[in-house]
């Protein structure tokens, strides 16, 4: 039989039961539908948790201190105070491919300003900071190299800070307090927003490192050096350079720092949307078979009922492999058109969870694709059953069949 | 006359349980080319059991069959349908169109499954012509429900023809309808026959197998009655007959 006849009878045979064809269909319409929203709405979140990454800045490679043990007491993560300005300008001057670098310092802090106060936190930064992590003005100037060498009191503060000491003043030219020491304010930076740890990145004030070193830590330690590489390719060298070079500062005592480049905290990001993301489309693809299992039994249905058709055309002459293709061919278009439906349900759902939610949602193609593929595959592989048992069905049989 | 069908100690056994029914015991039958053949006999004579042999829907558990002179009993399932296709015709007591499908449609069925792949143009002619045959061209797009019983036999018949078969094998074509419409449909296998067509038929009502050349009878799976069917009937004359009845019982009421 021409494949465009099968076509014809599958689709005539679909139209003659239409109701049950559509709630048979649902099973995979809801089913596909379900893999690509999960699918999109979990590829939205892993793109933020890549943006936000991306964010940070690129090629970047932090050095950390080691921990600290006294008297048995281990202090954990980053408590030794072993990393000094010194190590920094070491790494500047000796290891190759480095773009920009910066040496940091952390505190939080109550700060004075306008007759406010508002508690947040202090970041002595290099010059560089800013290009390293992709950060603009949004008003203002960054300070400069003069002010970095000379511990000079000057700041820019992020947009929360702004907002909550000056907020209907500019904060340009004015000075805030920071432990009772005034630092004027030459510049407000863009606002970045919340990263991925849920910390707001603009809640804070930017002071040269060598001020807060002097002004405000007191401490000669640093937190943490900023490094940024030329190239990706670079990356892991710069990595391993480091490493070697602050090794070799120490003069072979335990290793008393930590070096982590950004790929590793972007994997260690992502792998959870990762997972989520499998695990939703897991879910979601159980009820894919689910609505497989429906179409197997509605075509097993259909294949008692429509004994006596099978009969007839066996009687004149149709082989069994003309009726095994028939309502396979239907088993597949039932699946394929409830794939299709699925896609567009799919796509409109995660559009209005995004709208609704303000969550990202990232459709894929290979997820619509790979969807559309599946169905298809569902309905050769749950319509090969009935298809069969029609085709080895008897015309004798299926002739007297009532 | 060149024989057509030969069967030779044909057997059938169904079932491979304890009690095994031994439905056609040993049947030996030449049918020439050109004959009218009635099948008569009890339900459960064997005589469906047979017409199935005849009709290669079925294999014979032991014993030849002779189909145009090649032997059929060894065939497989496909290889049988393929005969079906191309060289036998089949007229059931149900009818068995397929519903919600034009008659047109209807006829061109065997033409799809057929080894030969046509134009869709040709089986739509072809299609025409058969239901020319059974005068039925102003019907070919009307649906099984809105034809009566004797069109709808008439679909079949047509259907039965496209392929130009050899042999027409009828089970009760008649059994369902009334005994003008059996007449009319009587009429259309006789001119078929005149025609050339071979014709086997299945029936219980002895009138009816007297518009047949020869008429069979089985019982217990054996052939019992082999005769010529002497005053033959013919079906525009006894159409005749029955309209001039009808004619005259309007007239005295």
């Amino acid at each position: 039989m021409r494949f465009l006849n099968v076509i014809k009878v599958a689709l005539r045979a679909l139209r003659r039961n239409a109701l049950r064809s559509v709630l048979t269909a649902l099973g995979i319409i809801i089913g596909v539908a379900a893999v690509i929203a999960m699918v999109s709405i979990g590829n939205g979140a892993k793109s933020q948790v890549e943006a936000s990454i991306a964010s940070l800045g690129q090629n970047i490679i932090s050095v950390f201190p080691g921990n600290f043990t006294t008297g048995g007491v281990r202090g954990g993560f980053g408590s030794a105070s072993s990393l000094t300005v010194e190590d920094a300008q070491a790494i500047r001057r000796e290891v190759a491919g480095i773009a920009a670098l910066s040496p940091e310092m952390h505190d939080r802090a109550q700060v004075l300003a306008n007759g406010l106060n508002w508690n947040t936190s202090i970041r002595g930064e290099d010059v560089s900071y800013l290009d390293i992590r992709l950060w603009g003005l949004s008003e203002g100037d960054m300070f400069t190299e003069l002010d970095v060498r000379s511990a000079a009191k000057v700041c820019v503060i992020g947009k929360t800070v702004a907002m909550q000491l000056f907020p209907d003043a500019d904060p340009i030219g004015q000075s805030l307090r920071i432990r009772n020491i005034p630092f004027k304010i030459t510049g407000v930076l863009v606002g970045k927003g919340f990263n991925f740890f849920g910390q707001d990145q603009d809640d804070t004030v930017i002071i040269p490192y060598t001020s807060h070193i002097r002004r405000i830590a007191r401490r000669p330690n640093l937190n943490s050096i900023l490094i940024q590489a030329q190239t990706p390719g670079q990356m892991a060298r710069v990595q391993q350079d480091v490493t070697d070079l602050l090794q070799q500062r120490r003069n072979g005592r335990e290793p008393d720092f930590t070096v982590r480049n950004q790929q590793e905290l972007a994997e260690a990001a992502t792998a959870t949307t990762k997972t989520m993301t499998v695990l939703l489309g897991a879910i979601a693809g159980v009820s894919l078979i689910v609505g497989g299992i429906g179409i197997m039994n509605i075509m097993l249905v259909s294949v008692t009922e429509r004994t006596r058709e099978i009969g007839i055309r066996l009687a004149v002459g149709a082989h069994g492999r003309d009726v095994l293709t028939q309502f396979l061919v239907e088993a597949i278009i039932l699946s394929v058109m409830g794939g299709a439906l699925g896609v567009l349900l799919g796509v409109g759902a995660s559009q209005l969870v995004s709208k609704l939610n303000n969550w990202p949602v990232l459709v894929s193609p290979a997820a619509i694709f790979g969807a559309v593929a599946f169905s298809a595959a569902i309905g050769v592989f749950f319509g090969f059953y009935p298809a069969r048992k029609a085709a080895r069905l008897d015309p004798i049989e299926a002739l007297r069949y009532e | 006359m060149p024989a057509i069908v030969q069967l030779e100690d044909i057997h059938k056994v169904y079932g491979s349980g304890e009690v095994p029914v031994h439905a056609v015991r040993g049947v030996s039958l030449e049918i020439g080319a050109g004959e009218f053949v009635a099948i008569m006999g009890a339900s459960g004579s064997g005589k469906s059991t047979l017409m199935n042999l005849l009709g290669c829907l079925d294999r014979p558990t032991k014993g030849r069959y002779l189909l145009s002179g090649a032997d059929v009993s060894g065939l497989d399932r496909n290889q049988l349908a393929d005969l079906r296709n191309q060289q036998l015709g089949f007229v059931f007591q149900g009818f068995n169109l397929l519903a919600r499908t034009t008659a047109r449609e209807n006829v061109e069925l065997p033409m799809l499954y057929g080894r030969r792949r046509f134009a869709s143009r040709e089986i739509r002619g072809r299609a025409l012509r058969s239901l020319d045959i059974v005068g039925l061209t102003d019907r070919a797009d009307h649906f099984p429900s809105q034809l009566s019983g004797g069109q709808q036999q008439r679909v079949a018949i047509a259907r039965a023809l496209i392929n130009e078969p050899q042999i027409l094998l009828a089970d009760e074509p008649t059994g369902n309808l009334d005994s003008k419409t059996a007449v009319e449909i009587m009429g259309v296998f006789q001119k078929l026959n005149d025609a050339g067509i071979t014709i086997v038929m299945i029936t219980h009502e002895l009138d009816i197998a007297r518009y047949c050349q020869r008429n069979l009878v089985m019982r217990d799976g054996r052939l019992v009655s082999d005769v010529p069917v002497g005053d033959r009937l013919r079906a525009p004359a006894e159409l005749q007959r029955i309209l001039a009845a009808e004619a005259k019982a309007m007239l005295t009421a």
